[in-house]
């Protein structure tokens, strides 16, 4: 009997359930060690080496190094653990959030000042041609 | 005497408060507004400092990886480090804790079925110090102790509001079999709605906040009922920390609290802020 996963269907959103976690489980871990001023040093000396330290997939390990947040979420990334690759790279949290919506830092900067995303409205993936 | 809960308060963990606070930047034009919402916060917590804040909260990534993901952790250490989140400690004081009182709720409440994670030892993120940093001003050492109670709000099944609510239930008992006479307050943060990921990022929904708050207020045993799916659909996927103010309301009195203060401000960020005080009628 399957699970009962009715999250599946919210449209934009992935549900970091067990599943994604499980799929997940190394790119998170390494993020996590980017906690470390010393492993941020080493990460950015050369990204593509220090991932290839990690067992994650070469997906993966592509879409970090493009910094697509989308991408990294469906193979299992979960946004809280993402979030220290912005700050290895010294950027805003609102700098990544705008780059998985298609909008520029600018552009997410004021609709968040205008009141936010207004639910239902239409959303854009970036990787689809503006 | 024994102890009692005497009032719960509810807040927006905003990280980027914490860092406007840290930063000197409360005076900003973009902030001005928010700080301003928690003023009337500072002047009743001076006239309302409890002995002990059993404070609800969640781990971003911080103490917690993914090697272990405990649902509900109560904090049992003398005392918690602000933790470095990937750009160092905030400049707030140490948590002391209140390891006597922490290992009676978690006696308590593991006899009530209620499986709790004892932790001895643990940093604490953004989650517990910015709601410290936004009642308690900033100050050279926080004003009481502080039982850290972190909640898995980020690999799903989080807990249910209804388990929540039972929780604070729960809590509320321990704390009243407690052989001394401390006044005890319990804090729930977190939400209000936002999502900080996907094409669906920057999602604000004011009209169903405020109708949270307004059920949160006068009908919490039937908001406890709300369905996770709910949470996402309408406050986005981070909303979902929503259901940690259900522990602490479920934590009052089954009389109609008083409401000491309310204020709504968007944007903190990319969140929108929430925030209560509720007295327990004496």
């Amino acid at each position: 009997m399957a699970l009962d996963k009715p999250y599946k269907s919210i449209p934009g959103t992935t549900i970091f359930d067990a599943e994604q976690a499980r799929r997940g489980y190394h790119l998170n871990q390494f993020c996590m060690s980017l906690m470390k001023a010393q492993n941020r040093e080493r990460f950015k000396a050369n990204e593509r080496a220090y991932l290839d330290e990690w067992p994650m997939s070469e997906d993966q390990k592509l879409a970090v190094l493009a910094r697509d947040l989308n991408r990294c979420i469906e193979l299992g990334g979960n946004i809280y653990f993402l979030a220290k690759i912005g700050a290895t790279d010294g950027r805003s949290f609102q700098f990544m959030a705008a780059s998985m919506t298609g909008m520029t830092q600018e552009e997410y900067a004021r609709m968040m000042l205008q009141g936010g995303r207004v639910p239902g409205s239409p959303l854009r993936d970036p990787r689809e041609k503006r | 005497m024994m102890a009692s809960i005497t009032a719960s308060v509810y807040t927006s963990h905003v990280p980027a408060i914490g860092a406007a606070l840290d930063l000197g930047k409360s005076g900003d034009d973009y902030w001005k507004p928010l700080f301003a919402g928690y003023e009337p916060s500072k002047a009743w917590f001076k006239d309302n400092t409890p002995d002990v804040i059993f404070l609800v909260y969640n781990d971003h990534a911080t103490a917690f990886s993914l090697d272990m993901i405990p649902t509900f952790a109560i904090g049992c250490a003398a005392e918690y480090q602000p933790a470095d989140e990937g750009w160092g400690p905030r400049p707030v004081p140490v948590v002391k804790g209140h390891p006597q009182l922490a290992a009676h709720i978690a006696h308590s409440v593991i006899q009530d079925d209620f499986d709790l994670t004892i932790v001895n030892r643990m940093d604490v993120d953004h989650g517990l110090t910015v709601p410290l940093s936004l009642v308690c001003g900033q100050v050279q050492q926080w004003p009481c102790a502080v039982i850290p109670f972190a909640v898995n709000v980020v690999q799903y099944p989080v807990p249910s509001g209804r388990r929540c609510f039972n929780l604070g239930r729960a809590i509320r008992k321990a704390v009243a079999l407690y052989d001394e006479p401390l006044k005890v307050q319990i804090w729930g943060t977190g939400g209000m709605s936002h999502q900080l990921q996907g094409p669906r990022a920057g999602l604000i929904n004011r009209e169903w906040d405020n109708r949270f708050l307004d059920r949160l207020i006068a009908e919490p045993e039937a908001l406890a009922d709300l369905p996770h799916l709910e949470y996402v659909q309408e406050a986005g996927s981070e909303g979902i920390e929503l259901v940690m103010w259900l522990i602490a309301r479920g934590a009052m009195s089954d009389r109609p609290p008083r409401v000491a203060h309310r204020f709504y401000h968007v944007p903190a960020s990319n969140t929108a802020v929430g925030h209560l005080i509720l007295e327990n009628s004496q």
